[in-house]
């Protein structure tokens, strides 16, 4: 789960981390009136959207006066931001941050992330700050340092101190640093964060260090131990399909392509995508069922799947261990018949009951193609979904 | 012989009068396991469905003799069960529980450091020496006694390749379920060690995934250590850079752990990749005369 810049400030100040005085604002009356109260300017408005790269598509402004605040937030409220974490279709951008502007002396990079080689969390920090983190890993390695945390002891000073050096920070810096690495670090056990980036975190000219922007990457599996948290989720940045997904237990991800795909176990369903892609097709989703679908499960999947309106086939891959085929079948009959299906469907059933399932199939009545292994199936949905163009 | 379990393994399910344990310890039974009993705390001294049950792992441990055990537990209390089994100094412990939050992860593996006991998963589908012992969630028909190891971090496609192997009659020695978490307890490297040291394991097929880099650290093992033939899939050619693909740990970050990046040092280190997943059995015998 991610969550937006304002939130995430908001949790930082929380840790005594330090961040720029800002609010949120949902109209441009409001933003002019937060500016005033903010301070003397110069301010930022920032578009708040989950994704980054937001400065160079316009979603980043500096303004000189509560009136400049005001012109820039109308500008930004509505406007569909692009930039290249949004694809094409851009995000409608709602609100917008109002922050003091800060004197950046230098840009630093400081990120916290789950090792899984060491399986620690780690803290990762660059001179680069500002720049693509990947860029700097794949250019220049050198540039960047980090440090494994013992989850026994926690982040110690002296590793702290070895990260500000490296970062080639002196004097009164150093201690700054370590204050603000260590507010990082509670921030990331307590809150169970999966990621937590600060890019840049800023000397300013008065020699202080302020996060100027940051993004949070939350544990789903450990979501249910902050509701405060959980409360935070903005759905309308979510792929909308995703979200209904989530909300029946399906693991679902929006493709780009067109053969809709239900699997059970995410192995399979991934495997199911590939082979789909090796006899040239496209599939239009990854989807796991999980282990325990029940009819109304299946059901919600299929309507899941065709609400896209790209999909021209279906392909069902279910290999039924603890998950019995005769059940699956009846599953995708009686979706079938509820979403009254129009599109080709091609189904491949191995494992427990499989015969039965097969017979519930081919009684239905229903147009459903059935395969023999997984090759038969994607070879069969891909020439369906051909022969429909 | 095999690695792991056999038939004189001795398994206890930790959660077992919960309807997921008490279910797959059932099946386990059923199988030929020797499932002697269950730990479910507050219901010690009482027996369901044959199986007696204990308070605690270490009590289980001391009154039936066993060397393994299986975790059914739920996602907020799993670690700490993972926990009490380590310190009862118990051999094994497979976690099939999904969905335990990564830093309890963190902790757990930090509590193992120097002790005896090895943990597969969590998030996984278990543990199998086919005809002999069945720890976990797999259907124990779709296997068949032989001489190929199966290691795997994603259970149905674990059975997809079972079922290929077991088609064209070739059996297995054992399956390993290692799990689709990015924080697990066995690795892909672990079990290839374990399959090389196997007499009776006479080739292996390795499937992995997007994500992390378990399946290169176990090529470079392949290359430099391993005598018998190995075959693979890595699933997720086609999955988008960003987004988690169900498992925890199926994710590409950072431009890093992608299928096609996996593929070709699996390649260059003599592991025959099958290019599609209905082929895995086949690009083993590619490289491997039964």
């Amino acid at each position: 789960m991610n969550i937006h810049e304002y939130q995430a400030k908001a949790i930082l100040r929380k840790f005594g981390v330090p961040v720029p005085d800002g609010h949120v604002c949902y109209n441009s009356a409001g933003a002019r009136e937060w500016a005033k109260r903010l301070g003397d300017g110069p301010w930022v408005v920032k578009a708040q959207i989950h994704a980054g790269g937001r400065g160079k598509g316009g979603g980043v402004k500096l303004a000189r006066t509560p009136d400049e605040v005001r012109n820039i937030s109308r500008e930004m409220l509505g406007m569909i931001l692009r930039t290249h974490q949004t694809g094409a279709e851009g995000k409608l951008v709602t609100r917008v941050l109002v922050e003091n502007g800060c004197n950046i002396a230098n840009e630093l990079y400081v990120s916290l992330l789950v090792d899984r080689a060491t399986s620690k969390v780690t803290v990762m920090a660059s001179t680069e700050g500002g720049m693509d983190i990947e860029e700097v890993a794949a250019k220049t390695p050198e540039k960047i340092f980090t440090e494994a945390i013992d989850p026994l002891v926690g982040l110690t000073a002296f590793q702290c101190r070895n990260i500000a050096f490296s970062l080639g920070l002196s004097g009164k810096l150093v201690n700054k640093a370590t204050a603000v690495l260590q507010g990082l670090y509670k921030t990331f056990i307590a809150c169970d964060c999966s990621m937590l980036e600060i890019n840049p975190l800023v000397v300013t000219a008065e020699n202080n260090l302020i996060a100027l922007d940051a993004k949070f990457g939350f544990d789903d599996n450990a979501i249910f131990r902050h509701p405060k948290i959980a409360d935070m989720r903005d759905y309308d940045e979510e792929d909308p399909n995703e979200v209904e997904a989530s909300q029946h237990d399906l693991s679902y991800v929006s493709l780009t392509g067109n053969i809709g795909c239900l699997v059970n176990g995410a192995g399979l369903a991934m495997a199911t995508m590939d082979i789909i892609k090796h006899y040239s097709g496209d599939p239009a989703n990854f989807l796991d069922v999980g282990g325990g679908a029940t009819i109304e499960r299946v059901t919600e999947a299929f309507k899941i799947i065709l609400s896209d309106k790209n999909v021209k086939g279906i392909l069902v891959n279910i290999f039924g261990g603890i998950m019995k085929c005769d059940i699956i079948a009846t599953g995708v009959v009686e979706a079938a018949k509820q979403v009254s299906l129009t599109v080709p469907l091609v189904v491949r059933l191995e494992g427990t009951n499989v015969a039965r399932g097969k017979e519930i199939l081919a009684e239905s009545g229903l147009n459903i193609v059935s395969a023999d292994g997984m090759a038969d199936a994607a070879q069969k949905i891909v020439a369906a979904v051909k022969g429909a163009n | 012989m095999s690695i792991l379990i056999n038939k004189n393994t001795k398994v206890i399910t930790q959660g077992i009068t919960g309807a997921t344990g008490l279910f797959h310890a059932q099946g386990a039974r059923e199988y030929g396991t020797q499932m002697v009993g269950g730990v479910t705390p507050g219901k010690g001294g009482t027996v369901i469905d044959g199986f007696p049950v204990f308070d605690t792992v270490k009590e289980a441990i001391e009154q039936t003799g066993a060397t393994a055990s299986v975790i059914y537990v739920p996602p907020p209390f799993a670690a700490d069960s993972i926990m009490e089994a380590v310190d009862a100094g118990i051999e094994l412990v497979c976690c099939i529980t999904e969905g335990i939050p990564v830093l309890d992860m963190v902790k757990v593996k930090h509590f193992m450091k120097g002790k005896r006991t090895r943990l597969v998963g969590p998030n996984c589908p278990g543990v199998i020496t086919p005809g002999e012992c069945k720890i976990g969630i797999m259907p124990g028909y779709i296997h068949k006694p032989g001489k190929v190891g199966v290691v795997s971090r994603s259970g149905t496609l674990t059975y997809e390749a079972v079922w290929q192997l077991t088609c064209l009659g070739l059996g297995q020695s054992t399956c390993v379920g290692i799990g689709g978490d990015p924080v697990n307890g066995t690795n892909h490297l672990d079990v290839l060690r374990l399959f090389q040291a196997d007499p009776d394991t006479e080739a292996v097929i390795m499937i992995g995934e997007i994500g992390g880099t378990s399946e290169e650290e176990a090529a470079y093992f392949v290359r430099d250590h391993m005598t018998k033939p190995v075959a693979a899939y890595i699933a997720g050619v086609t999955a988008p850079p960003g987004k988690r693909m169900g498992h925890a740990g199926a994710i590409i970050s950072g431009g890093k752990g992608t299928a096609t990046e996996k593929v070709a040092i699996l390649r260059e280190c003599g592991i025959s990749v099958a290019d599609s997943p209905a082929e895995m059995a086949q690009a083993l015998l590619r490289i491997y005369q039964p």
